[in-house]
């Protein structure tokens, strides 16, 4: 991985100064999305997206659970990310890595801020537990820019979240009380920093080969998550730019989400 | 084992969803559903959707697992967190996940002509994306077409079954519900071209002709389940290919 890093940012920088990306996308361009949606039936929501060659399975389940003690009347929502060793060689099975962590704790800010949950509608009237909502974000092929391709998977997911039927304190399981209520749209960039250039969803050369990435979550009217990950620093100027770009390419996301 | 006295064969002499006694369910394999695994391979058998994927030979770490004369076959097999209709799951290894990565790396030694490539390994990675009883022959069966979709020299391809006891008959292919509240759960693995068993598992009751009986009845599904291998196998080379996971495929009745 270390000598991959320092040779893919020669040459991903190489490129850059003919003014060219390695695989011919404008700078501010996203590679064919394409999003499939209840593809785990035993889940209540599942999506898979496809970014390019990035390949994320996003799945919900529903369970009962006992609320967190600061927030007795509100559901749990927790997401979790399994960089599987099917999706990249440089995988290991094992407990999650810190790249994994910061992957779901993005995702679940973004998710989170946004209240596009209404977490409150989770609690069961006059019950010790309350609704939860686990998110696994499974990366099944890593090319790069995991944040936008596990954010759009999971807001397609939960676009579809069916809600378990619930009796006397317990989950029916295989049957259902209509769809989760979703409150607004959550979608993400990532752009990865090379020298004074910034490419919006960067692939795999491209993320390996960055000083750094910057991952911008907003909703139609708020910014409700930001990342800046790897050493490089961004000027003031940079991250306002990024945010403004980030609030247009979010139309064309939600688009892909039928928004 | 659940109880016994469940009905799951109806009066007509047919199972509950419907199949003959030696009825596998749909099934439907795709290879090469991955960019980055050097093998992959997609099964959904019935409501089991299961992935593998294949990395190697290639440097063996740790080194302690290295072998001198040929290379390690490692499978690992793991059940997703939302794989079960039932509630969120754990992730990481079981003592049960644990048995069967031994189980089905123990088949694929079989096969695998490891001599060629000493103090390498050839790893299998399986994942259960969503699971209906079977998962093990189901997880099998794909990594087997992984292997060979990732160039991996191999003496043969391998094709898992599981056959079991309802209600007193021998059934083939368990599903979830009559895998909880059958008689006996039997799978096992077949080399296709020597026939030889290379998984073996059983648990209930059973007599010494049922036993014969289960095994002939999974020996003529198995190789039903190679064509579906080969096919798929082929369909990688197809002008019309796609590397893409699609996992809402339709299964196809056999």
């Amino acid at each position: 991985m270390e000598i991959q890093k320092e040779l893919n940012h020669e040459i991903v920088k190489n490129i850059l100064k003919q003014g060219k990306r390695i695989d011919g996308r404008q700078k501010y361009e996203y590679r064919s999305i394409e999003l499939e949606r209840d593809c785990i039936p035993n889940a209540e929501g599942s999506a898979i997206c496809r970014m390019g060659k990035t390949q994320v399975l996003a799945a919900i389940k529903v369970d009962l659970a006992t609320p967190f003690p600061d927030r007795p009347d509100e559901g749990v929502f927790s997401t979790g990310a399994e960089f599987t060793p099917i999706g990249a060689p440089h995988f290991e099975p094992g407990p999650p890595r810190v790249e994994a962590i910061e992957l779901a704790r993005v995702v679940d800010r973004g998710i989170r801020s946004s209240e596009m949950i209404d977490l409150k509608s989770l609690a069961l009237e006059g019950q010790e537990k309350v609704k939860a909502l686990y998110l696994d974000l499974w990366i099944l092929d890593y090319d790069g820019n995991l944040f936008d391709a596990a954010t759009l998977a999971s807001v397609a997911a939960l676009q579809n979240t069916r809600m378990p039927k619930i009796e006397d304190g317990k989950i029916i399981r295989g049957e259902y009380e209509g769809n989760l209520d979703i409150k607004t749209i959550v979608t993400s960039c990532t752009f990865a920093k090379l020298d004074e250039s910034f490419l919006l969803d960067p692939n795999f050369a491209e993320e390996t080969g960055a000083d750094g990435l910057l991952t911008v979550a907003v909703t139609p009217e708020y910014m409700c998550a930001g990342q800046k990950s790897g050493k490089a620093g961004f000027t003031q100027k940079d991250i306002l730019e990024l945010v403004d770009i980030s609030f247009n390419k979010g139309k064309e996301l939600r688009a892909i989400l039928g928004q | 084992m659940g109880s016994s006295n469940k009905k799951l064969i109806r009066d007509d002499g047919k199972r509950m969803d419907g199949r003959e006694l030696d009825e596998l369910r749909p099934i439907a394999i795709k290879a090469r559903v991955l960019n980055n695994a050097d093998g992959s391979a997609l099964v959904v058998w019935g409501n089991n959707k299961i992935i593998a994927g294949v990395y190697g030979p290639r440097e063996c770490i740790p080194r302690h697992d290295q072998s001198l004369y040929r290379a390690r076959v490692r499978a690992r097999y793991n059940m997703a967190p939302f794989c079960s209709l039932e509630e969120h799951g754990r992730s990481g290894p079981s003592r049960r996940s644990q048995e069967l990565s031994k189980v089905i790396s123990e088949a694929f030694e079989n096969v695998v002509i490891a001599e060629t490539f000493p103090k390498t390994a050839i790893d299998i990675y399986i994942d259960v994306l969503q699971s209906d009883g079977g998962t093990r022959c189901a997880a099998l069966t794909a990594a087997a077409v992984a292997l060979a979709d990732a160039g991996i020299p191999c003496k043969d391809m391998v094709a898992a079954v599981a056959v079991g006891k309802l209600n007193g008959q021998i059934v083939l292919d368990l599903s979830k519900d009559e895998d909880n509240f059958g008689q006996s759960d039997n799978p096992m693995a077949f080399s296709a071209r020597t026939g030889e068993i290379l998984l073996f598992q059983m648990d209930g009751l059973l007599t010494k002709e049922e036993v014969a009986h289960g095994i002939e009845m999974a020996k003529i599904a198995s190789a039903k389940i190679h064509e579906l291998q080969v096919e798929a196998l082929k369909g990688a080379y197809d002008s019309e290919h796609k590397t893409k996971l699609e996992l809402n495929i339709e299964p196809q009745k056999i």
